[in-house]
């Protein structure tokens, strides 16, 4: 080791911090002037992290489930009570959905329809948060040699969460419908009109630019296949007003809490795109049919 | 090196078991902040969880920087900053800066502070947890040309200056004890 005097030894430790300052204003320039090295640096740096937090999930939900099973007991009656009421409620709705299943395969057949492709997926698990204070986003685990890419759509519970924005070697990341940069073309079923549903960074997106109706509470709210850039008729959630003028959409998938998403293969209306051709026969682990 | 003979008198050369308890101690607040760091990352399922990495970080980085300024240099502060960025997805260089901010204040103040006992320490912390918190939120709302929202914000302050004395506690415990190269 080098031996330095006393006096040049302070002086050195003194300069540390204002030179650590400028290299910090270097780094800032270096993340606006290349935004790919940093987004790079991001995502090897989940895919390092990615397979450990993939192991904790699984102990981590067993003790979570344990806390909420214990938690639970005290509001038995109440659960049950309501689980009660919701049962009668959906047996009636069961009945009118087979009723509509039937009918709508006996019209299906008088036209000779030909139905959309059912989607292919693939699941994988929710590691992280991908997201940080000011974005909403999540980190998936999805081991070595997955078929993900790009652009593709995560749903949850049927619901649509988000599209990939990074993909790395063992994970992938999911920029949610609540971020607000997400933008996403949607459909409101029964008035048929169209809006732009933008994220707040709240739990609720907001709908914009609404073609013809307003929106109403409760409509559904589908995507809407323009520009192919996401297949259309997806559900997302309902429409909920807090504030007049202000037509939220409360989303069908729970995302302050996901556990699993799939991820939808081919993400163009049905076509597949070219590079997505070459996607691996279903195996029993991989993508299957949905 | 190992700071044995700073007092008068002569003393064995300290052998290598000594030595490397010493380099654990002096590691150990860089070493326990940023395994901290990506323990706050596990997929542990609790709603807003994000929040929770910048608040770890700034406790520690706090706490260190005040109570022994030797475990956290600065060239600690700027790495941990830039691992805050990477981790929690931030516009690169906002960890960097905030915290090397809070490191420049601590070290200004720590005189004071360090003498005084837990509780008004804490209260100067949550004053310093809301200015790191607005920094944060300006530097990131400079770097990506847009006005963030205030609450996730608003919430960070309020959670960092909560969860002080959770982490606080065990390190002050530790700062006697399992930090101190001097019981080596």
């Amino acid at each position: 080791m080098i031996r330095l005097s006393i006096p040049l030894r302070q002086a050195l430790a003194k300069l540390t911090l204002p030179v650590l300052f400028t290299v910090s204003f270097g780094v800032i320039l270096l993340g606006k002037l290349d935004v790919m090295a940093a987004q790079r640096a991001r995502i090897s740096l989940a895919d390092a992290l990615a397979p450990i937090y993939a192991t904790l999930a699984g102990p981590l939900a067993n003790v979570r489930a344990g806390v909420e099973d214990v938690t639970g007991l005290f509001a038995l009656d109440a659960e049950v009570a309501r689980l009660r009421a919701e049962n009668a409620r959906l047996r009636h709705w069961q009945a009118v959905a087979l009723t509509l299943a039937a009918r709508t395969r006996a019209l299906e057949a008088d036209l000779h329809w030909i139905p959309s492709p059912a989607p292919e997926f693939v699941t994988a698990r929710v590691v992280a948060d991908a997201g940080g204070v000011f974005a909403r986003a999540v980190l998936l685990s999805t081991g070595p040699n997955h078929f993900i890419r790009k652009g593709q759509i995560a749903l949850s519970d049927g619901s649509l969460v988000g599209r990939v924005t990074d993909v790395g070697s063992r994970s992938a990341r999911v920029l949610l419908i609540t971020d607000p940069n997400s933008r996403i073309p949607v459909l409101l079923e029964g008035s048929g009109s169209r809006a732009i549903m933008v994220g707040t960074n709240g739990s609720r997106p907001r709908l914009i630019f609404w073609s013809g109706a307003a929106p109403r509470e409760a409509q559904q709210v589908v995507t809407a296949g323009i520009a192919g850039s996401l297949p259309p008729d997806l559900p997302i959630g309902t429409v909920h007003y807090t504030a007049a003028n202000v037509p939220e959409v409360v989303p069908g998938a729970d995302l302050g809490r996901l556990g699993m998403v799939q991820i939808v293969a081919g993400g163009l209306a049905g076509l597949s795109a070219p590079e997505a051709v070459a996607a691996p026969p279903a195996s029993p682990g991989g993508p299957r049919p949905g | 090196m190992v700071d044995v003979g700073r007092a008068p008198g002569i003393r064995p050369r300290p052998g290598i078991w000594r030595r490397l308890d010493g380099f654990a101690r002096r590691a150990f607040p860089v070493t326990s902040t940023v395994l901290l760091m990506l323990a706050s990352n596990a997929p542990f399922g609790i709603p807003d969880q994000a929040a929770l990495l910048p608040a770890v970080t700034m406790i520690a980085v706090f706490f260190w920087s005040v109570f022994r300024p030797s475990g956290m240099p600065p060239l600690a502060v700027f790495l941990i900053g830039l691992l805050l960025d990477l981790l929690g997805w931030l516009p690169l260089g906002t960890g960097v800066l905030t915290l090397l901010l809070a490191h420049a204040f601590c070290a200004r103040w720590r005189r004071g502070l360090a003498r005084q006992g837990f509780l008004p320490v804490w209260l100067v912390f949550t004053g310093f947890a809301a200015a790191a918190a607005a920094v944060m939120w300006g530097l990131a709302s400079l770097l990506i040309l847009r006005l963030l929202p205030l609450a996730p914000a608003a919430f960070q302050a309020v959670l960092t200056a909560a969860l002080y004395p959770a982490l606080a506690i065990p390190f002050g415990r530790a700062h006697r004890d399992l930090a101190a190269p001097e019981r080596a």
